[in-house]
């Protein structure tokens, strides 16, 4: 691809960039949100058309004018947001739209669900073809997303995040196959925010900022720091700036709580100012603890206090009203309306603050909403724009300033820098540490280790349902938390 | 030039609509056929209205035909026994808020799909205006009844004033309060928005609430102009405003549309009802242009998307 530019209304997406990849290559993809690598690759698939540049396959110009014409043409995408059908089974997902057929369009069944399972057994993936799909865990889910996407013999294979939910081992197993397929001279296009995969699995690396080519890397003349510092235009100055808060009284207290089928006997205090991150692999029961908490998912029993005093939440409302915020690990579909403004998105959780005899004061909503753009630094062209088109860390900073809003005491972030870019992430982190300063009690539930390590002053870890190990800041080692999150007891 | 085909895509299909009835048919654009026009579309709009907030939610309401002849049948009965008209008609608007109610709480409370719970809804109200009218029409309206069907107010007839102002409301309600805040943010993402802390049961409810006392307000002025209540009266109507509110740029899909369309929807109904009356086309035809019409300008908009 060479000179490709793109503008969407009001933005440059992309200008004069270039991007080549080599049959058996890994050619990672980097940036920050923003930076257009997805803008880039929907030209590649045929979802967007350039405004000028062109694309060259194996050589010849080539034009793209459909998501369809780019699988025929060899190229493959596999979308960072699953897209399959839930209710079908796993090799229908698989063949969706290309099942094979005998004589006279009769899908020919036998065929199908062979291929599925050489296909999984490939992959190393101890999946039923028969199973539905929506039986699977979203690891698995995305698995089979690979499985699909490497079943059309494609030449050219875009993966879009494609480890953003798999564990250690799913991830070990992906990396596995993709080495396999470089032998194959099927080209790979790897795009990830997880940088230290790149230096695991990529054989070069293609660095955008600002919608603008910075160069193309052989993996072996860059450090992490380096690729960083390409990716975001100046140093990071650390990664994780966590500062020491003198922690106060307890402010929300967990005794014994239970949820049937997702975790058991769960208790810990969180204190003002005090980061407590809970560690646990996916399936641990981690993420639910928080929903429960939060009165999204029912409880069957134990007791929550906030401030020391027991309370009763039983929807999402009461625990709002108790000081308590969400920050879910899925921002659109749970954070977020996508197609409501910034502005709406902001004060929905406040409106009853907000109005007048059922009226929204729009002059003061609009200035509580100006005042938070300027306070979390967010990226948005206006507090009008839809919530949709904004990047993973702004919408996050969206999501944050809505609980910034119910002035939240406490504050439960579930996977609060998932698929968003170094800069944000640090900038996420900045806030949180910003927050503990001023007294909110943060729980941060992350299967991210490094950010476990870096940011809490405290560390619980979950395995199964059950909190099996507890570490201050001092001693958490990244050893000792995948052992108490493999099921060893640790009792700090 | 795109943004503003999109945004008002539908305004220049109407407005070509128009033209192209002038020229065809002498009488169209005339004032008393244009006030005719919009009597005749009052009755579809209003529901339309009531409509517009439930599809907003990502919700349908098939029983509002059934409803209009329900709370018809209510009214006229109250009033043909020398009820005054401020019971007969709080009691219509009751009885249809009621339905909505009832509605809203077996979507909401008892999980059942909208489509299947307003169904159910379109039989039983039909069969309860059937046992209540014993399938007979109830006549014997007071002319102060009558006149909220046939009068005018400064030219201008009744049933358009009404219509008018419930526009004007819906307008303000779902633009300006957090009633409208809240229908859209649920219909765009339920669960981000219960997450959010808003009783998101309530505003739905509310929101069927509002369709079934529409469809009691739009049953006042269909019994009015007719002076009587028919216990057939308002079959298939459900579907002429759900044709109104989508071909107005509201998406089944919730979240995304908005009540001025809805009125420009269902005036693009009226207006092709009336122009395909004026040149004579059969009334069998009709049904034809009108679906092929509704078709192509829904498929107009969703190019231009």
């Amino acid at each position: 691809m060479e000179g490709i530019s793109k503008s969407f209304p009001g933005v440059q997406a992309l200008r004069d960039v270039q991007f080549e990849v080599q049959g058996g290559e890994v050619h990672a993809l980097v940036g920050e949100n923003g930076a257009g690598k997805s803008t880039l690759m929907r030209i590649l698939g045929g979802v967007h058309q350039r405004d000028a540049g062109e694309i060259h396959l194996r050589g010849q110009p080539v034009e793209i004018p459909s998501p369809v014409y780019a699988r025929m043409l060899g190229i493959s995408i596999i979308h960072q947001e699953l897209n399959q059908v839930p209710a079908l089974p796993v090799a229908e997902n698989i063949f969706l739209g290309r099942e094979p057929r005998r004589a006279g369009g009769f899908v020919d069944w036998k065929t199908m669900y062979a291929r599925a399972n050489t296909l999984l057994q490939d992959l190393g993936l101890p999946i039923d073809p028969r199973r539905r799909l929506g039986t699977l865990t979203v690891a698995e889910q995305q698995l089979v997303e690979i499985a699909k996407a490497l079943s059309v013999e494609a030449d050219l294979v875009i993966m879009d995040e494609p480890t953003a939910a798999l564990t250690v081992e799913e991830t070990e197993r992906l990396f596995r196959f993709i080495r396999d397929l470089r032998p194959r001279g099927v080209g790979i296009v790897y795009i990830t925010h997880r940088l230290e995969e790149i230096f695991t699995i990529a054989d070069r690396v293609t660095v955008l900022r600002d919608g603008q080519y910075v160069g193309t890397y052989a993996i072996g003349e860059l450090t992490m720091d380096g690729l960083i510092r390409l990716m975001v235009g100046r140093q990071l100055t650390e990664k994780f700036p966590k500062e020491p808060v003198a922690a106060g009284a307890p402010v929300l207290e967990v005794r014994g709580l239970t949820s049937r089928g997702r975790f058991t006997d769960v208790s810990f205090t969180v204190h003002r100012g005090e980061i407590l991150g809970i560690a646990g692999l996916i399936g641990s029961g981690k993420a639910a603890v928080a929903h429960a908490i939060f009165g999204a998912i029912p409880v069957d029993s134990g007791e929550i206090l906030v401030d020391g005093h027991p309370v009763t939440i039983r929807s999402p409302s009461e625990a709002i009203a108790h000081g308590i915020g969400l920050v879910t690990e899925d921002r659109k579909r749970l954070g977020l309306v996508l197609g409501m403004s910034v502005t709406a998105n902001i004060t929905l959780p406040v409106l009853p603050e907000l109005e007048t005899a059922g009226f929204v004061r729009r002059r003061e909503e609009a200035a509580r909403v100006t005042q938070a753009i300027r306070d979390l630094d967010m990226a948005v062209a206006s507090p009008e724009q839809p919530a949709r088109n904004l990047s993973g860390g702004t919408q996050q900073k969206v999501v944050v300033a809505k609980w910034l809003q119910t002035r939240a005491r406490v504050l439960l972030l579930v996977e609060p820098t998932r698929g968003i870019d170094v800069g944000a992430k640090v900038e996420m982190y900045r806030l949180m540490v910003d927050l503990a300063r001023r007294g909110v009690g943060i729980v941060m539930i992350s299967s991210e280790l490094p950010e476990i390590l870096g940011m809490s002053d405290r560390i619980l870890v979950m395995h199964e349902g059950r909190i099996t190990g507890e570490f201050p800041r001092e001693t958490a080692t990244q050893e000792a938390i995948l052992a108490s999150a493999s099921g060893r007891i640790h009792r700090a | 030039m795109r943004d503003i085909l999109r945004r008002f895509g539908i305004l220049f299909a109407f407005i070509l609509l128009m033209v192209v009835l002038a020229f065809l048919s002498d009488s169209f654009l005339t004032v008393n056929n244009l006030l005719n026009i919009a009597r005749q579309v009052s009755i579809n709009a209003i529901i339309a209205a009531g409509m517009t907030f439930v599809i907003l939610t990502f919700g349908i309401d098939l029983s509002v035909g059934s409803v209009l002849a329900f709370s018809g049948a209510i009214i006229a009965g109250l009033l043909s026994r020398g009820h005054p008209l401020v019971v007969g008609i709080g009691a219509g608007l009751l009885v249809g808020g009621l339905i909505g109610l009832v509605n809203g709480l077996i979507i909401t409370k008892g999980g059942v799909q909208p489509f299947i719970a307003t169904l159910g809804m379109l039989t039983i109200a039909r069969g309860a205006t059937l046992v209540y009218t014993d399938g007979r029409p109830i006549t014997g309206l007071p002319d102060a009844f009558v006149w909220l069907g046939a009068g005018e107010i400064a030219r201008i007839p009744v049933p358009v004033v009404i219509m008018t102002v419930v526009f004007a409301a819906s307008y303000v309600v779902l633009t300006q309060t957090v009633l409208g805040r809240y229908i859209y943010a649920i219909g765009g993402n339920e669960e981000a928005t219960r997450l959010s802390g808003v009783n998101v049961a309530f505003y739905k409810t509310l929101a069927y609430v509002i369709s079934g006392a529409l469809s009691a307000l739009s049953a006042v002025i269909l019994t009015a102009r007719l002076n009587s209540a028919q216990p057939t009266a308002g079959m298939g109507y459900e579907l002429d405003a759900i044709a109104a509110v989508v071909l107005g740029g509201t998406t089944l899909a919730g979240g995304e549309g908005g009540i001025a369309g809805t009125l420009l929807g269902a005036f693009i109904i009226g207006v092709l009802n009336n122009g395909l009356n004026l040149l004579n086309v059969s009334s069998f035809y009709q049904q034809v242009v009108k679906g092929v019409v509704i078709l192509l300008a829904v498929l107009l908009d969703r190019r231009l998307r």
